[in-house]
Protein backbone atom coordinates (compact mmCIF):
# COMPACT_ATOMS: atom_id res chain seq x y z
CA UNK A 1 0.00 0.00 0.00
CA UNK A 2 2.68 2.48 0.96
CA UNK A 3 4.50 1.81 -2.29
CA UNK A 4 1.54 2.90 -4.37
CA UNK A 5 0.60 5.87 -2.18
CA UNK A 6 4.02 7.39 -2.61
CA UNK A 7 3.72 7.92 -6.34
CA UNK A 8 0.09 8.55 -7.17
CA UNK A 9 -1.62 11.90 -7.45
CA UNK A 10 -4.16 12.61 -4.76
CA UNK A 11 -1.87 11.66 -1.93
CA UNK A 12 -3.19 13.41 1.17
CA UNK A 13 -1.44 16.70 1.64
CA UNK A 14 -0.57 18.77 4.67
CA UNK A 15 -3.48 20.89 3.46
CA UNK A 16 -5.84 18.05 4.37
CA UNK A 17 -4.29 17.50 7.80
CA UNK A 18 -4.47 21.23 8.58
CA UNK A 19 -8.11 21.32 7.52
CA UNK A 20 -8.90 18.30 9.71
CA UNK A 21 -7.17 19.83 12.74
CA UNK A 22 -9.04 23.09 12.12
CA UNK A 23 -12.35 21.29 11.85
CA UNK A 24 -11.73 19.15 14.97
CA UNK A 25 -10.77 22.33 16.84
CA UNK A 26 -14.00 23.99 15.77
CA UNK A 27 -15.97 20.99 16.97
CA UNK A 28 -14.05 21.02 20.29
CA UNK A 29 -14.92 24.70 20.68
CA UNK A 30 -18.58 24.25 19.75
CA UNK A 31 -19.15 21.15 21.86
CA UNK A 32 -16.88 22.23 24.67
CA UNK A 33 -16.79 19.11 26.86
CA UNK A 34 -13.02 19.05 26.50
CA UNK A 35 -12.70 22.76 27.23
CA UNK A 36 -14.79 22.48 30.37
CA UNK A 37 -12.83 19.45 31.59
CA UNK A 38 -9.44 20.67 30.47
CA UNK A 39 -9.61 24.33 31.43
CA UNK A 40 -12.69 24.78 33.61
CA UNK A 41 -11.96 21.94 36.03
CA UNK A 42 -8.32 22.84 36.78
CA UNK A 43 -9.12 26.49 37.34
CA UNK A 44 -11.97 25.59 39.68
CA UNK A 45 -9.91 23.06 41.65
CA UNK A 46 -6.97 25.44 41.90
CA UNK A 47 -9.21 28.05 43.45
CA UNK A 48 -10.58 25.50 45.93
CA UNK A 49 -7.11 24.29 46.88
CA UNK A 50 -5.86 27.84 47.15
CA UNK A 51 -8.66 29.01 49.37
CA UNK A 52 -8.93 26.06 51.77
CA UNK A 53 -6.50 26.54 54.59
CA UNK A 54 -5.99 22.80 55.05
CA UNK A 55 -3.96 22.59 51.87
CA UNK A 56 -1.37 25.05 53.20
CA UNK A 57 -0.33 22.63 55.95
CA UNK A 58 2.84 20.66 55.78
CA UNK A 59 2.36 16.93 55.42
CA UNK A 60 5.17 16.17 57.85
CA UNK A 61 6.29 18.91 60.17
CA UNK A 62 9.95 18.26 59.45
CA UNK A 63 9.51 18.59 55.65
CA UNK A 64 8.54 21.84 53.88
CA UNK A 65 6.31 19.98 51.43
CA UNK A 66 2.73 21.20 51.81
CA UNK A 67 -0.48 19.55 50.70
CA UNK A 68 -0.71 22.20 47.97
CA UNK A 69 2.59 21.05 46.49
CA UNK A 70 1.57 17.43 46.63
CA UNK A 71 -1.74 18.16 44.97
CA UNK A 72 -0.30 19.97 41.94
CA UNK A 73 0.79 16.73 40.19
CA UNK A 74 -2.42 15.05 41.32
CA UNK A 75 -4.40 17.88 39.71
CA UNK A 76 -2.37 17.52 36.54
CA UNK A 77 -3.05 13.78 36.57
CA UNK A 78 -6.76 14.48 37.03
CA UNK A 79 -7.15 16.87 34.09
CA UNK A 80 -5.03 14.67 31.86
CA UNK A 81 -7.30 11.77 32.77
CA UNK A 82 -10.49 13.75 32.12
CA UNK A 83 -9.22 14.91 28.75
CA UNK A 84 -7.86 11.49 27.79
CA UNK A 85 -10.83 9.32 28.75
CA UNK A 86 -13.69 11.71 27.87
CA UNK A 87 -12.70 14.50 25.52
CA UNK A 88 -10.41 12.41 23.30
CA UNK A 89 -12.42 9.22 22.65
CA UNK A 90 -16.00 10.50 22.54
CA UNK A 91 -15.79 12.53 19.31
CA UNK A 92 -14.05 9.59 17.64
CA UNK A 93 -16.78 7.19 18.75
CA UNK A 94 -19.50 9.65 17.68
CA UNK A 95 -17.95 10.06 14.24
CA UNK A 96 -17.70 6.31 13.84
CA UNK A 97 -21.32 5.88 14.98
CA UNK A 98 -22.43 8.44 12.42
CA UNK A 99 -20.44 6.54 9.76
CA UNK A 100 -18.31 9.60 9.21
CA UNK A 101 -15.09 7.59 9.53
CA UNK A 102 -16.41 5.27 6.85
CA UNK A 103 -17.27 8.21 4.64
CA UNK A 104 -13.73 9.53 5.12
CA UNK A 105 -12.26 6.24 4.00
CA UNK A 106 -13.87 6.73 0.58
CA UNK A 107 -11.78 9.90 0.15
CA UNK A 108 -8.03 10.06 -0.41
CA UNK A 109 -7.72 10.87 3.32
CA UNK A 110 -7.46 7.88 5.64
CA UNK A 111 -9.62 7.99 8.77
CA UNK A 112 -6.34 7.65 10.70
CA UNK A 113 -5.80 11.31 9.85
CA UNK A 114 -8.90 12.26 11.74
CA UNK A 115 -7.63 10.34 14.77
CA UNK A 116 -4.33 12.20 14.54
CA UNK A 117 -6.15 15.51 14.34
CA UNK A 118 -8.22 14.58 17.37
CA UNK A 119 -5.07 13.62 19.33
CA UNK A 120 -3.41 16.89 18.34
CA UNK A 121 -6.37 19.00 19.44
CA UNK A 122 -6.57 17.25 22.81
CA UNK A 123 -2.83 17.46 23.29
CA UNK A 124 -3.03 21.23 22.93
CA UNK A 125 -5.90 21.24 25.40
CA UNK A 126 -3.83 19.19 27.87
CA UNK A 127 -0.87 21.56 27.49
CA UNK A 128 -3.08 24.57 28.20
CA UNK A 129 -4.49 22.87 31.28
CA UNK A 130 -1.06 21.94 32.62
CA UNK A 131 0.35 25.41 32.06
CA UNK A 132 -2.66 26.84 33.89
CA UNK A 133 -2.12 24.54 36.86
CA UNK A 134 1.63 25.01 37.13
CA UNK A 135 1.58 28.74 36.52
CA UNK A 136 -1.53 29.34 38.61
CA UNK A 137 -0.23 27.43 41.61
CA UNK A 138 3.15 29.14 41.40
CA UNK A 139 1.79 32.66 40.93
CA UNK A 140 -1.11 32.65 43.33
CA UNK A 141 -0.45 29.92 45.86
CA UNK A 142 3.34 30.10 46.17
CA UNK A 143 3.93 26.50 45.13
CA UNK A 144 7.43 26.21 43.67
CA UNK A 145 7.41 25.77 39.92
CA UNK A 146 9.13 22.52 38.90
CA UNK A 147 12.86 23.05 39.30
CA UNK A 148 13.90 19.92 37.41
CA UNK A 149 12.39 21.15 34.15
CA UNK A 150 13.55 18.41 31.73
CA UNK A 151 12.50 15.73 34.21
CA UNK A 152 9.12 17.36 34.67
CA UNK A 153 8.52 17.68 30.93
CA UNK A 154 9.53 14.07 30.38
CA UNK A 155 7.21 12.91 33.16
CA UNK A 156 4.31 14.96 31.78
CA UNK A 157 4.84 13.74 28.22
CA UNK A 158 4.98 10.10 29.28
CA UNK A 159 1.89 10.51 31.43
CA UNK A 160 0.08 12.11 28.49
CA UNK A 161 1.16 9.32 26.14
CA UNK A 162 -0.01 6.73 28.62
CA UNK A 163 -3.41 8.33 29.23
CA UNK A 164 -4.07 9.19 25.58
CA UNK A 165 -3.34 5.58 24.69
CA UNK A 166 -5.95 4.53 27.26
CA UNK A 167 -8.35 7.03 25.64
CA UNK A 168 -7.71 5.51 22.23
CA UNK A 169 -8.41 2.03 23.61
CA UNK A 170 -11.78 3.37 24.79
CA UNK A 171 -12.34 4.83 21.33
CA UNK A 172 -11.42 1.47 19.87
CA UNK A 173 -13.73 -0.72 21.94
CA UNK A 174 -16.73 1.50 22.81
CA UNK A 175 -19.63 0.63 20.52
CA UNK A 176 -21.52 3.86 21.18
CA UNK A 177 -21.20 7.32 22.63
CA UNK A 178 -22.99 6.23 25.80
CA UNK A 179 -20.71 3.25 26.23
CA UNK A 180 -17.64 5.44 25.76
CA UNK A 181 -18.93 7.85 28.38
CA UNK A 182 -19.61 5.00 30.80
CA UNK A 183 -16.23 3.34 30.30
CA UNK A 184 -14.43 6.67 30.61
CA UNK A 185 -16.21 7.66 33.80
CA UNK A 186 -15.70 4.23 35.33
CA UNK A 187 -11.96 4.39 34.62
CA UNK A 188 -11.50 7.77 36.29
CA UNK A 189 -11.95 6.32 39.78
CA UNK A 190 -9.36 3.53 39.83
CA UNK A 191 -6.89 5.66 37.87
CA UNK A 192 -7.27 8.59 40.23
CA UNK A 193 -7.33 6.40 43.34
CA UNK A 194 -3.76 5.34 42.64
CA UNK A 195 -2.85 8.90 41.72
CA UNK A 196 -3.70 9.75 45.29
CA UNK A 197 -6.64 12.03 44.64
CA UNK A 198 -8.34 10.94 47.85
CA UNK A 199 -5.21 10.27 49.82
CA UNK A 200 -1.82 11.39 48.50
CA UNK A 201 0.61 8.48 48.65
CA UNK A 202 2.98 10.49 50.87
CA UNK A 203 0.43 10.18 53.62
CA UNK A 204 -0.20 6.48 53.21
CA UNK A 205 1.67 4.35 55.69
CA UNK A 206 1.59 0.78 54.37
CA UNK A 207 4.39 0.69 51.84
CA UNK A 208 2.68 -2.14 49.92
CA UNK A 209 0.02 0.32 48.78
CA UNK A 210 2.79 2.68 47.80
CA UNK A 211 4.47 0.01 45.69
CA UNK A 212 1.25 -0.99 43.97
CA UNK A 213 0.41 2.63 43.28
CA UNK A 214 3.82 3.21 41.71
CA UNK A 215 3.14 0.44 39.20
CA UNK A 216 -0.06 2.07 37.93
CA UNK A 217 0.08 4.70 35.17
CA UNK A 218 -1.00 7.60 37.35
CA UNK A 219 0.78 6.49 40.50
CA UNK A 220 4.01 6.52 38.54
CA UNK A 221 3.09 9.81 36.85
CA UNK A 222 2.39 11.62 40.11
CA UNK A 223 5.54 10.20 41.67
CA UNK A 224 7.67 11.34 38.74
CA UNK A 225 6.12 14.81 38.59
CA UNK A 226 6.45 15.41 42.32
CA UNK A 227 10.11 14.44 42.34
CA UNK A 228 10.91 16.79 39.50
CA UNK A 229 8.98 19.57 41.21
CA UNK A 230 11.22 19.07 44.21
CA UNK A 231 14.36 19.31 42.10
CA UNK A 232 15.29 15.68 41.48
CA UNK A 233 15.11 13.79 38.22
CA UNK A 234 12.25 11.23 38.24
CA UNK A 235 13.25 7.68 39.04
CA UNK A 236 13.91 5.48 36.04
CA UNK A 237 11.38 3.06 37.49
CA UNK A 238 8.49 5.53 37.35
CA UNK A 239 9.38 6.59 33.81
CA UNK A 240 9.70 2.96 32.72
CA UNK A 241 6.30 2.10 34.22
CA UNK A 242 4.65 4.90 32.23
CA UNK A 243 6.50 3.99 29.04
CA UNK A 244 5.45 0.36 29.41
CA UNK A 245 1.78 1.23 29.95
CA UNK A 246 1.87 3.65 27.02
CA UNK A 247 3.26 0.91 24.79
CA UNK A 248 0.75 -1.68 25.99
CA UNK A 249 -2.27 0.59 25.50
CA UNK A 250 -1.05 1.89 22.15
CA UNK A 251 -0.66 -1.64 20.83
CA UNK A 252 -4.08 -2.55 22.23
CA UNK A 253 -5.69 0.49 20.58
CA UNK A 254 -4.11 -0.32 17.22
CA UNK A 255 -5.15 -3.98 17.44
CA UNK A 256 -8.69 -3.29 18.60
CA UNK A 257 -9.61 -0.25 16.52
CA UNK A 258 -12.58 -0.61 14.18
CA UNK A 259 -13.26 1.99 11.54
CA UNK A 260 -16.94 1.05 11.25
CA UNK B 1 -26.06 16.91 -30.64
CA UNK B 2 -26.19 16.10 -26.98
CA UNK B 3 -29.16 13.84 -27.57
CA UNK B 4 -27.42 11.78 -30.19
CA UNK B 5 -24.42 11.29 -27.92
CA UNK B 6 -26.71 10.00 -25.24
CA UNK B 7 -28.43 7.66 -27.61
CA UNK B 8 -25.07 6.16 -28.50
CA UNK B 9 -24.45 5.27 -24.90
CA UNK B 10 -27.62 3.30 -24.64
CA UNK B 11 -26.02 0.21 -25.95
CA UNK B 12 -27.67 -3.04 -25.13
CA UNK B 13 -25.61 -5.60 -23.36
CA UNK B 14 -27.29 -8.93 -23.35
CA UNK B 15 -26.44 -10.51 -20.03
CA UNK B 16 -27.06 -14.05 -21.11
CA UNK B 17 -24.57 -13.96 -23.96
CA UNK B 18 -21.95 -11.58 -22.63
CA UNK B 19 -18.81 -13.56 -22.09
CA UNK B 20 -16.90 -10.29 -22.08
CA UNK B 21 -19.13 -7.65 -20.52
CA UNK B 22 -17.17 -4.86 -22.27
CA UNK B 23 -18.55 -5.92 -25.63
CA UNK B 24 -20.65 -3.13 -27.07
CA UNK B 25 -19.67 -0.31 -24.71
CA UNK B 26 -17.58 2.21 -26.59
CA UNK B 27 -15.76 3.85 -23.68
CA UNK B 28 -16.05 1.67 -20.61
CA UNK B 29 -15.35 3.50 -17.37
CA UNK B 30 -16.29 0.69 -15.02
CA UNK B 31 -15.94 -3.01 -15.75
CA UNK B 32 -17.07 -5.58 -13.23
CA UNK B 33 -16.62 -9.25 -14.03
CA UNK B 34 -17.75 -12.20 -11.93
CA UNK B 35 -17.92 -10.26 -8.66
CA UNK B 36 -18.51 -12.46 -5.62
CA UNK B 37 -18.61 -11.39 -1.98
CA UNK B 38 -19.74 -13.23 1.14
CA UNK B 39 -19.89 -12.15 4.77
CA UNK B 40 -19.19 -15.35 6.62
CA UNK B 41 -21.82 -17.81 5.49
CA UNK B 42 -24.05 -15.13 3.99
CA UNK B 43 -23.46 -14.60 0.30
CA UNK B 44 -24.20 -10.95 -0.46
CA UNK B 45 -23.09 -10.97 -4.08
CA UNK B 46 -23.14 -14.27 -5.95
CA UNK B 47 -22.05 -13.33 -9.44
CA UNK B 48 -22.31 -9.80 -10.80
CA UNK B 49 -20.88 -8.48 -14.07
CA UNK B 50 -21.59 -5.21 -15.83
CA UNK B 51 -19.96 -2.43 -17.76
CA UNK B 52 -20.66 1.27 -17.45
CA UNK B 53 -19.86 3.59 -20.34
CA UNK B 54 -18.45 7.08 -20.09
CA UNK B 55 -21.11 9.65 -19.16
CA UNK B 56 -23.83 7.11 -18.43
CA UNK B 57 -26.24 7.12 -15.54
CA UNK B 58 -26.17 3.44 -14.71
CA UNK B 59 -28.74 2.11 -12.27
CA UNK B 60 -28.26 -0.83 -9.95
CA UNK B 61 -31.73 -1.91 -8.97
CA UNK B 62 -33.18 -4.52 -6.76
CA UNK B 63 -34.95 -5.17 -3.49
CA UNK B 64 -33.32 -4.62 -0.11
CA UNK B 65 -30.68 -7.22 0.54
CA UNK B 66 -30.15 -8.01 -3.15
CA UNK B 67 -26.45 -7.13 -2.95
CA UNK B 68 -26.54 -3.65 -4.51
CA UNK B 69 -24.71 -1.87 -1.73
CA UNK B 70 -22.04 -4.54 -1.43
CA UNK B 71 -21.48 -4.29 -5.17
CA UNK B 72 -20.85 -0.55 -5.10
CA UNK B 73 -18.82 -0.80 -1.92
CA UNK B 74 -16.47 -3.09 -3.81
CA UNK B 75 -16.41 -0.52 -6.64
CA UNK B 76 -15.36 2.27 -4.30
CA UNK B 77 -12.74 0.10 -2.61
CA UNK B 78 -14.51 -0.05 0.76
CA UNK B 79 -14.75 -3.82 0.52
CA UNK B 80 -12.46 -6.41 -0.96
CA UNK B 81 -14.21 -8.82 -3.34
CA UNK B 82 -13.76 -12.53 -2.68
CA UNK B 83 -13.67 -13.25 -6.41
CA UNK B 84 -13.96 -11.38 -9.67
CA UNK B 85 -12.28 -8.36 -11.15
CA UNK B 86 -13.18 -4.71 -10.95
CA UNK B 87 -11.75 -1.95 -13.05
CA UNK B 88 -12.66 1.68 -12.43
CA UNK B 89 -11.15 4.12 -14.94
CA UNK B 90 -8.70 1.36 -15.77
CA UNK B 91 -7.61 1.07 -12.13
CA UNK B 92 -8.04 -1.57 -9.44
CA UNK B 93 -9.91 -0.08 -6.46
CA UNK B 94 -7.73 -2.09 -4.04
CA UNK B 95 -4.30 -1.88 -5.68
CA UNK B 96 -4.67 1.74 -6.80
CA UNK B 97 -6.84 2.79 -3.90
CA UNK B 98 -5.44 6.27 -3.60
CA UNK B 99 -5.94 7.21 -7.22
CA UNK B 100 -9.37 5.62 -7.33
CA UNK B 101 -10.42 7.52 -4.21
CA UNK B 102 -9.29 10.79 -5.73
CA UNK B 103 -11.28 10.12 -8.91
CA UNK B 104 -14.45 8.54 -7.53
CA UNK B 105 -16.95 10.52 -5.47
CA UNK B 106 -19.12 8.50 -3.12
CA UNK B 107 -22.40 9.13 -1.40
CA UNK B 108 -22.99 6.47 1.23
CA UNK B 109 -26.24 5.21 2.57
CA UNK B 110 -26.84 6.56 6.12
CA UNK B 111 -23.65 8.61 6.36
CA UNK B 112 -23.97 11.58 8.68
CA UNK B 113 -21.62 14.51 8.99
CA UNK B 114 -20.46 16.08 12.26
CA UNK B 115 -23.51 18.01 13.43
CA UNK B 116 -21.78 21.22 14.47
CA UNK B 117 -19.93 22.00 11.27
CA UNK B 118 -21.55 24.37 8.80
CA UNK B 119 -22.30 23.40 5.21
CA UNK B 120 -19.53 25.70 3.99
CA UNK B 121 -17.00 24.25 6.45
CA UNK B 122 -17.86 20.69 5.44
CA UNK B 123 -17.46 21.44 1.76
CA UNK B 124 -14.14 23.23 2.36
CA UNK B 125 -12.93 20.36 4.57
CA UNK B 126 -13.66 17.76 1.89
CA UNK B 127 -12.20 20.03 -0.80
CA UNK B 128 -8.88 19.92 1.08
CA UNK B 129 -8.74 16.14 0.63
CA UNK B 130 -8.56 16.27 -3.16
CA UNK B 131 -5.76 17.39 -5.48
CA UNK B 132 -7.95 19.51 -7.76
CA UNK B 133 -11.29 20.15 -6.09
CA UNK B 134 -14.32 21.75 -7.68
CA UNK B 135 -15.25 25.34 -6.95
CA UNK B 136 -17.13 25.14 -3.65
CA UNK B 137 -19.20 28.26 -4.25
CA UNK B 138 -20.33 27.06 -7.66
CA UNK B 139 -21.16 23.59 -6.36
CA UNK B 140 -23.27 24.95 -3.50
CA UNK B 141 -25.07 27.12 -6.04
CA UNK B 142 -25.74 24.12 -8.29
CA UNK B 143 -27.19 22.19 -5.36
CA UNK B 144 -29.23 25.11 -4.07
CA UNK B 145 -27.30 25.27 -0.81
CA UNK B 146 -25.89 28.79 -1.04
CA UNK B 147 -28.38 30.15 1.47
CA UNK B 148 -27.50 27.31 3.88
CA UNK B 149 -23.75 27.89 3.70
CA UNK B 150 -23.44 29.11 7.29
CA UNK B 151 -25.98 26.74 8.83
CA UNK B 152 -24.92 23.87 11.04
CA UNK B 153 -25.36 20.47 9.43
CA UNK B 154 -27.70 19.39 12.22
CA UNK B 155 -30.11 22.22 11.39
CA UNK B 156 -30.70 21.00 7.84
CA UNK B 157 -33.76 19.11 6.61
CA UNK B 158 -33.45 15.59 5.26
CA UNK B 159 -33.43 16.83 1.68
CA UNK B 160 -30.80 19.44 2.44
CA UNK B 161 -28.59 16.86 4.17
CA UNK B 162 -28.94 14.67 1.12
CA UNK B 163 -27.87 17.56 -1.10
CA UNK B 164 -24.86 18.16 1.17
CA UNK B 165 -23.85 14.55 0.76
CA UNK B 166 -24.17 14.92 -3.02
CA UNK B 167 -22.05 18.09 -2.82
CA UNK B 168 -19.40 16.21 -0.83
CA UNK B 169 -19.45 13.38 -3.37
CA UNK B 170 -18.77 15.92 -6.13
CA UNK B 171 -16.37 18.36 -4.44
CA UNK B 172 -13.30 16.39 -5.55
CA UNK B 173 -14.20 16.85 -9.23
CA UNK B 174 -14.72 13.10 -9.65
CA UNK B 175 -14.88 11.30 -12.98
CA UNK B 176 -17.28 8.81 -11.45
CA UNK B 177 -19.92 9.36 -8.78
CA UNK B 178 -21.42 6.45 -6.86
CA UNK B 179 -24.70 7.39 -5.24
CA UNK B 180 -26.28 4.86 -2.88
CA UNK B 181 -29.98 5.19 -2.03
CA UNK B 182 -29.98 8.77 -3.14
CA UNK B 183 -33.58 9.62 -2.38
CA UNK B 184 -34.52 7.14 0.31
CA UNK B 185 -36.35 8.97 3.06
CA UNK B 186 -37.06 12.07 1.00
CA UNK B 187 -40.53 13.40 0.30
CA UNK B 188 -41.77 13.26 -3.32
CA UNK B 189 -40.99 16.92 -3.96
CA UNK B 190 -37.41 16.59 -2.71
CA UNK B 191 -36.97 13.40 -4.72
CA UNK B 192 -37.95 15.11 -7.96
CA UNK B 193 -35.60 18.01 -7.21
CA UNK B 194 -32.76 15.59 -6.52
CA UNK B 195 -33.38 13.81 -9.82
CA UNK B 196 -33.03 17.11 -11.65
CA UNK B 197 -29.72 17.71 -9.88
CA UNK B 198 -28.35 14.34 -10.91
CA UNK B 199 -29.12 15.01 -14.54
CA UNK B 200 -27.28 18.31 -14.14
CA UNK B 201 -24.28 16.47 -12.72
CA UNK B 202 -24.20 14.05 -15.64
CA UNK B 203 -24.29 16.98 -18.01
CA UNK B 204 -21.00 18.04 -16.43
CA UNK B 205 -19.49 14.82 -17.77
CA UNK B 206 -19.58 12.70 -14.63
CA UNK B 207 -20.36 9.01 -15.01
CA UNK B 208 -22.93 8.05 -12.39
CA UNK B 209 -23.66 4.74 -10.72
CA UNK B 210 -26.99 5.02 -8.97
CA UNK B 211 -28.10 2.41 -6.46
CA UNK B 212 -31.81 2.37 -5.82
CA UNK B 213 -34.74 0.19 -4.98
CA UNK B 214 -37.17 2.68 -6.51
CA UNK B 215 -38.24 1.56 -9.97
CA UNK B 216 -39.67 4.98 -10.85
CA UNK B 217 -36.35 6.62 -10.00
CA UNK B 218 -34.51 4.28 -12.34
CA UNK B 219 -37.07 4.79 -15.11
CA UNK B 220 -36.70 8.54 -14.85
CA UNK B 221 -32.92 8.84 -14.48
CA UNK B 222 -31.02 5.86 -15.77
CA UNK B 223 -29.68 5.29 -19.27
CA UNK B 224 -29.31 1.63 -18.43
CA UNK B 225 -30.08 -0.49 -15.43
CA UNK B 226 -28.94 -3.79 -14.03
CA UNK B 227 -31.66 -5.61 -12.13
CA UNK B 228 -30.09 -7.49 -9.23
CA UNK B 229 -31.80 -10.15 -7.18
CA UNK B 230 -30.21 -12.48 -4.63
CA UNK B 231 -26.72 -11.38 -5.62
CA UNK B 232 -27.11 -11.94 -9.37
CA UNK B 233 -27.80 -9.70 -12.34
CA UNK B 234 -31.11 -10.95 -13.72
CA UNK B 235 -31.41 -8.43 -16.56
CA UNK B 236 -29.62 -5.42 -17.97
CA UNK B 237 -30.86 -2.93 -20.55
CA UNK B 238 -32.42 0.52 -20.91
CA UNK B 239 -35.36 0.91 -18.54
CA UNK B 240 -37.79 1.30 -21.46
CA UNK B 241 -36.61 -1.81 -23.29
CA UNK B 242 -36.52 -3.85 -20.13
CA UNK B 243 -40.04 -2.84 -19.28
CA UNK B 244 -41.25 -3.58 -22.77
CA UNK B 245 -39.37 -6.83 -23.27
CA UNK B 246 -39.64 -8.32 -19.80
CA UNK B 247 -42.64 -6.52 -18.38
CA UNK B 248 -45.20 -8.37 -20.47
CA UNK B 249 -45.57 -5.59 -23.03
CA UNK B 250 -48.19 -2.88 -23.17
CA UNK B 251 -51.85 -3.31 -22.52
CA UNK B 252 -54.50 -1.58 -24.60
CA UNK B 253 -58.08 -1.53 -23.35
CA UNK B 254 -61.07 -0.40 -25.41
CA UNK B 255 -64.78 -0.80 -26.03
CA UNK B 256 -65.34 -2.07 -29.60
CA UNK B 257 -68.22 -0.39 -31.44
CA UNK B 258 -69.46 -3.92 -32.27
CA UNK B 259 -68.30 -7.49 -31.58
CA UNK B 260 -65.55 -8.87 -33.81
CA UNK B 261 -63.67 -12.11 -34.32
CA UNK B 262 -60.59 -12.37 -32.04
CA UNK B 263 -58.59 -13.76 -34.96
CA UNK B 264 -58.73 -10.30 -36.53
CA UNK B 265 -56.28 -8.97 -33.94
CA UNK B 266 -54.46 -12.09 -32.73
CA UNK B 267 -52.90 -12.44 -36.14
CA UNK B 268 -51.06 -9.11 -35.79
CA UNK B 269 -47.32 -9.35 -35.09
CA UNK B 270 -47.64 -6.67 -32.36
CA UNK B 271 -50.30 -8.60 -30.46
CA UNK B 272 -49.40 -11.35 -28.00
CA UNK B 273 -52.64 -11.88 -26.20
CA UNK B 274 -56.29 -10.85 -26.27
CA UNK B 275 -58.72 -10.98 -23.38
CA UNK B 276 -62.36 -10.04 -22.87
CA UNK B 277 -63.30 -8.23 -19.67
CA UNK B 278 -67.07 -7.86 -19.89
CA UNK B 279 -67.67 -5.83 -23.02
CA UNK B 280 -64.15 -4.47 -22.90
CA UNK B 281 -61.27 -5.94 -24.86
CA UNK B 282 -57.72 -6.01 -23.49
CA UNK B 283 -54.97 -6.51 -26.04
CA UNK B 284 -51.44 -7.11 -24.81
CA UNK B 285 -48.40 -6.79 -26.97
CA UNK B 286 -45.31 -4.84 -27.90
CA UNK B 287 -44.26 -2.18 -30.39
CA UNK B 288 -46.73 0.26 -31.88
CA UNK B 289 -49.70 -1.60 -30.48
CA UNK B 290 -52.31 1.18 -30.65
CA UNK B 291 -51.85 2.02 -34.31
CA UNK B 292 -51.69 -1.60 -35.41
CA UNK B 293 -54.88 -2.49 -33.55
CA UNK B 294 -56.87 0.57 -34.57
CA UNK B 295 -56.01 0.32 -38.26
CA UNK B 296 -56.75 -3.43 -38.34
CA UNK B 297 -60.10 -2.82 -36.59
CA UNK B 298 -60.87 -0.11 -39.16
CA UNK B 299 -60.46 -2.59 -42.02
CA UNK B 300 -63.34 -4.56 -40.47
CA UNK B 301 -65.35 -1.42 -39.83
CA UNK B 302 -64.93 -1.61 -36.06
CA UNK B 303 -64.20 1.48 -34.00
CA UNK B 304 -62.32 1.45 -30.67
CA UNK B 305 -63.86 3.65 -27.99
CA UNK B 306 -62.46 4.73 -24.57
CA UNK B 307 -58.98 3.58 -25.49
CA UNK B 308 -56.61 3.27 -22.55
CA UNK B 309 -52.98 2.34 -22.90
CA UNK B 310 -51.03 0.91 -19.99
CA UNK B 311 -47.32 0.63 -20.48
CA UNK B 312 -45.39 -2.09 -18.74
CA UNK B 313 -43.14 -0.70 -16.04
CA UNK B 314 -39.78 -1.75 -14.72
CA UNK B 315 -41.65 -3.04 -11.70
CA UNK B 316 -43.60 -5.39 -14.01
CA UNK B 317 -40.32 -6.50 -15.54
CA UNK B 318 -38.82 -7.10 -12.15
CA UNK B 319 -41.76 -9.12 -10.92
CA UNK B 320 -41.70 -11.32 -14.01
CA UNK B 321 -37.94 -11.83 -13.87
CA UNK B 322 -37.49 -12.30 -10.16
CA UNK B 323 -40.77 -14.08 -9.55
CA UNK B 324 -41.54 -11.77 -6.63
CA UNK B 325 -42.23 -8.07 -6.27
CA UNK B 326 -39.45 -5.64 -5.45
CA UNK B 327 -39.97 -3.90 -2.14
CA UNK B 328 -40.46 -0.28 -2.90
CA UNK B 329 -41.08 0.61 0.71
CA UNK B 330 -38.57 2.82 2.48
CA UNK B 331 -37.00 -0.14 4.18
CA UNK B 332 -34.05 -0.06 6.50
CA UNK B 333 -30.62 -0.17 4.94
CA UNK B 334 -28.97 -3.25 3.66
CA UNK B 335 -25.39 -4.32 3.95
Amino acid sequence: MSASTATVPGRPSSKALKALVASESRLAWREPVGLVLGVGVPVMLLVIFGLSSGFQKRIVSTNPTTYRTVYVPILIALVLTLIAVISLPIPIVVQRERKFLRRLSTTPVAPLWLLSAQVAVNFVLALVAMVLIVAGSALFFSVHAPSQVPGFILAVLLATACLFAIGLVIAAVAPSERAAGAIGSALIFPLMFFAGLWQPSQTVTPSVMHDISNLTPLGAAVHAMLRSMQGTFPTIGSLAVMAAWAAIFTIAAVKLFRWE
Amino acid sequence: MAMSVREDKRVVTDVQTSERPAAGIAHPVIEVTGLHKAYGATVAVEDVSFVVGNGEIFGILGPNGAGKTTTVECLSGLRVPDRGTISVLGLDPQRDRHTVRALVGVQLQEGLMPSKLTVGELVDLFASFYPSPADARELLELLGLTAKRDDYYKRLSGGQKQRVSIALALIGNPKVAILDELTTGLDPQARRETWGLIEGVRDRGVTIVLVTHFMDEAERLCDRVALIDSGRVIAMDTPARLAEREGGGNHMRFHPSRPFDDALLVGLPEVDRLEHQGDRVVVSGTGDLINAVISRLATAGVEAHDVQLESATLEDAFVRLAGHPSETSNGAGER
